[in-house]
């Protein structure tokens, strides 16, 4: 059982928990998540580990309500328990000295950029942050990644709150700079990804992604995670979840995250009822 | 060995062989597969005392004891049967427990019928291996009996102090934690999935091996002083070399398993509806999808389905598939009948059930709309050819026999790879060409007290074999650490 130490909620949907997990806290490194499961039968999701204070025991998930299970994790309260937290996993990031290194998030995609940007940082890059939501709520960790950052770009696509730009925008122009970024992490919805692999192509700039697909167990048995990376088929669990943005068939990739929508919309719609979310368009 | 506690009935004891030779098989009693098509309880139901005892009589008690040999952990089988035909189940057990520790679920999925029933002489004297006598059922008769009383766990040595760490609890693992438990030692298993059980609690399903009985052998590991720790993967979680160096773990055995599924790498192969059979069957059995009231996680609701494949592990995605609604579940197999690497009671049950077998057929791609979702395979037929180094013929593509198969699932159960996360996690352990970790005779891998069994070292083979190879290591564990001092 792992304890709920803290729960912060960071936006309308989004919420941040400390949860006891002392071996994962002493084993993470950045670009590793865990899975977690509230029962016996209850669903196994992969959320990312944000944080994490070896010292405490203990490491941070942050997580977007989208379905049951996101829901019910929302309703904890700290004290609680969650009985099931399987980690760390997946391939930790190649943390290296590439010289500058632009992060970008996209709503919920800022809770994986931030330990990365945070080990590129302390591995000696320049470090700059774009951060991007559909609007100002539904930003996340804005003031840590300004601690971080060397330089910060905030946009949001409805404009109320920083540049009224979708984050390619920003994104583009950095690449237009001599010299353009030497690797840009981009983390966010998977349409989102997409379009900053295609806006970095026609720069050359070496650009990462983090998938998030469906999972079973994420140590590599179901093959669910099963993603298209130059024509060869891999594994997000365990051969990522951070593959070259350029190679990512995102296409496919949308497809099979869409495998079980039915259901899942059908729970989406009553879990957002029950928290009283206002459903988007 | 235990004495019988009663004599054998008077009329059968002096039983000329010709007599026990026509005495008719006992059938299994089944659930009707109209029936079963519907739900997921064990198909067979299990002998009636008196078809085993009858089933029992059947043993010629023959001097030189084929079935022995046949039996990878060698049961002393006439033995067994001898106690059964006697009346006496408390004696039947003890003998098989002096070799096999999961009798209930040997009995249920060993493919006897290439082991200890292939060279009986009784099938041998009917010119039948049907016909031999069923020792599988007779294993599960008496196993069934001692779990209904209450399993009574083996006696363990006094505590010695040392620790051993057991990587995975699947029947490689579970017989490894029991046999170094006995001797005092104190055994921590380590699972990755939230329930013990491995392949016998995610891939094997419901109807096939009841999970009850599962848990009923784990529960007497535990009741043994065995502690279990799920939802820990090692090699992530901790890596082997801490729980060796930094947490007193003085040996290991590694049973991780093969759970790697391998897919055909055909066009369309990722396409929404492309599944492994991992996958599939891990979504019904350990996530308990095939009661959605009950379980979150979801589950394909096919329509037409392909299973890609002829092992047991075909036969039970597609029994599933039968089970969860679909109006049409099609085996497709490369090879005919005859060459299925899945036992014969598995391939008639899924006739009985309704599955469509397209032999001599293989996938050339999927196929799938504007949405990525599978609208159909398209298939090549092939016939047999030379034997391959299988000794199994070739199977051979007939040129321009494709003919398109309507699905909108489509299952890849075609087979599995050892699990890659140990060795990726520890440079120090040595590999075979397919993945699987190299060990001596005695089951100690390439890194000094590690040891390892089961289908991480096998590729993919059965549960008698992973825990044969259990125990063996077992058996090294104790002895290395007697030696070590």
């Amino acid at each position: 059982m792992h304890r709920i130490v803290r729960k912060e909620q960071l936006s309308a949907e989004v919420f941040r928990l400390t949860v006891e997990a002392p071996l994962i806290a002493g084993e993470r490194r950045p670009g590793q998540f865990i899975i977690l499961q509230l029962g016996t039968y209850a669903e196994r999701i992969p959320l990312t580990i944000a944080d994490a204070d070896p010292a405490a025991g203990n490491i941070t998930l942050v997580f977007q309500v989208v379905g049951r299970t996101t829901h019910l994790l929302a309703e904890l309260k700290e004290g609680d328990a969650i009985p099931v937290v399987l980690g760390p996993l997946g391939t930790p990031t190649h943390v290296a000295k590439y010289g500058t290194v632009a992060g970008v998030g996209g709503g919920i995609g800022a809770a994986p950029l931030y330990p990365i940007a945070q080990a590129m940082k302390r591995a000696g890059n320049r470090l700059i942050v774009v951060l991007g939501a559909r609007r100002r709520e539904l930003l996340i960790l804005e003031d840590e990644m300004r601690t971080l950052a060397d330089e910060m770009i905030v946009c949001t696509d409805d404009g109320s709150y920083g540049r009224k730009a979708l984050v390619t925008g920003p994104l583009k122009e950095l690449c237009a700079r001599t010299p353009p970024p030497d690797l840009v992490v981009a983390i966010g919805p998977p349409v989102m990804m997409k379009f900053c692999a295609e806006t970095t192509r026609p720069f050359g700039v070496r650009t990462v992604v983090s998938l998030n697909t469906i999972m079973v167990d994420g140590t590599g048995m179901c093959g669910g995670c099963r993603v298209t990376v130059g024509g060869e088929t891999k594994f997000v669990c365990v051969d990522g979840p951070e593959f070259d943005g350029h190679k990512v068939d995102f296409d496919n990739m949308m497809s099979r995250l869409r495998s079980y929508r039915e259901r899942e919309e059908e729970s989406h719609h009553k879990c957002h009822l029950a928290l009283g979310i206002k459903e988007e368009e | 060995m235990a004495q019988p506690a009663q004599k054998e009935n008077p009329s059968t004891a002096g039983l000329r062989p010709r007599d026990r030779l026509a005495i008719p098989p006992q059938p299994m009693p089944e659930q009707d597969p109209a029936a079963r098509r519907r739900n997921f309880s064990e198909v067979a139901l299990g002998y009636t005392a008196e078809q085993a005892r009858q089933e029992a009589t059947r043993c010629l008690r023959c001097r030189n004891k084929p079935c022995v040999a046949g039996c990878p952990v060698r049961i002393d089988i006439p033995a067994f049967i001898k106690a059964v035909a006697e009346g006496d189940c408390g004696a039947a057990i003890a003998v098989i427990k002096r070799n096999s520790l999961l009798p209930a679920i040997c009995g249920r999925v060993c493919p006897q019928e290439t082991q200890c029933q292939a060279p009986c002489t009784v099938g041998k004297s009917l010119k039948d291996t049907a016909k031999s006598v069923s020792i599988g059922r007779l294993e599960r008769y008496v196993a069934d009996l001692e779990r209904a009383r209450g399993i009574a766990p083996p006696p363990v040595k006094p505590d010695t102090g040392r620790r051993v760490a057991v990587v995975g609890s699947g029947p490689a693992g579970l017989v490894a934690a029991a046999d170094v438990r006995r001797e005092g030692h104190a055994v921590t298993i380590f699972e990755a999935f939230h329930k013990p059980g491995g392949v016998m609690v995610y891939g094997i399903p419901e109807f096939r091996l009841p999970k009850a009985i599962v848990q009923a052998e784990i529960d007497t590991l535990a009741a043994m002083g065995v502690e279990l720790r799920t939802s820990f993967l090692v090699g992530r979680t901790r890596t082997l070399r801490d729980l060796m160096a930094k947490d007193g773990y003085e040996a290991v055995f590694v049973g991780a398993g093969a759970g790697l599924p391998r897919f055909m790498g055909v066009e369309g192969e990722n396409l929404v509806g492309v599944l492994s059979a991992n996958e599939y069957l891990t979504r019904v059995n350990l996530m308990g999808a095939c009661n959605p009231v009950t379980a979150d996680t979801p589950v394909m609701r096919s329509r037409r389905v392909a299973v890609v494949g002829g092992g047991n592990v075909a036969m039970d995605a597609a029994r599933t598939a039968v089970r969860l609604g679909a109006e049409s579940v099609h085996v497709v197999y490369r090879r005919t009948e005859a060459e299925m690497p899945a036992r014969i009671e598995e391939v008639h049950h899924a006739h009985e059930e309704g599955v469509v077998f397209r032999l001599l057929q293989n996938p050339k791609r999927i196929v799938g709309g504007a949405d990525g979702r599978v609208t159909g395979m398209e298939c090549l037929r092939y016939r047999l050819g030379e034997p391959d180094r299988s000794g199994r013929p070739r199977p051979v593509a007939i040129e321009g026999s494709e003919f398109m198969l309507d699905v909108d699932t489509v299952i890849v159960a075609i087979g599995n790879a050892p699990n890659p996360l140990i060795k990726r996690t520890t440079a120090e352990l040595k590999t075979n060409e397919w993945g699987g970790l190299l060990v001596d005779d005695k089951g100690m891998t390439s890194m000094p007290g590690v040891f390892a069994g089961g289908d991480i070292v096998l590729g993919s083979a059965t549960v008698i074999e992973a825990m044969g190879q259990g125990r063996v290591a077992a058996a090294a564990i104790n002895e290395y650490l007697e030696e070590k001092g």
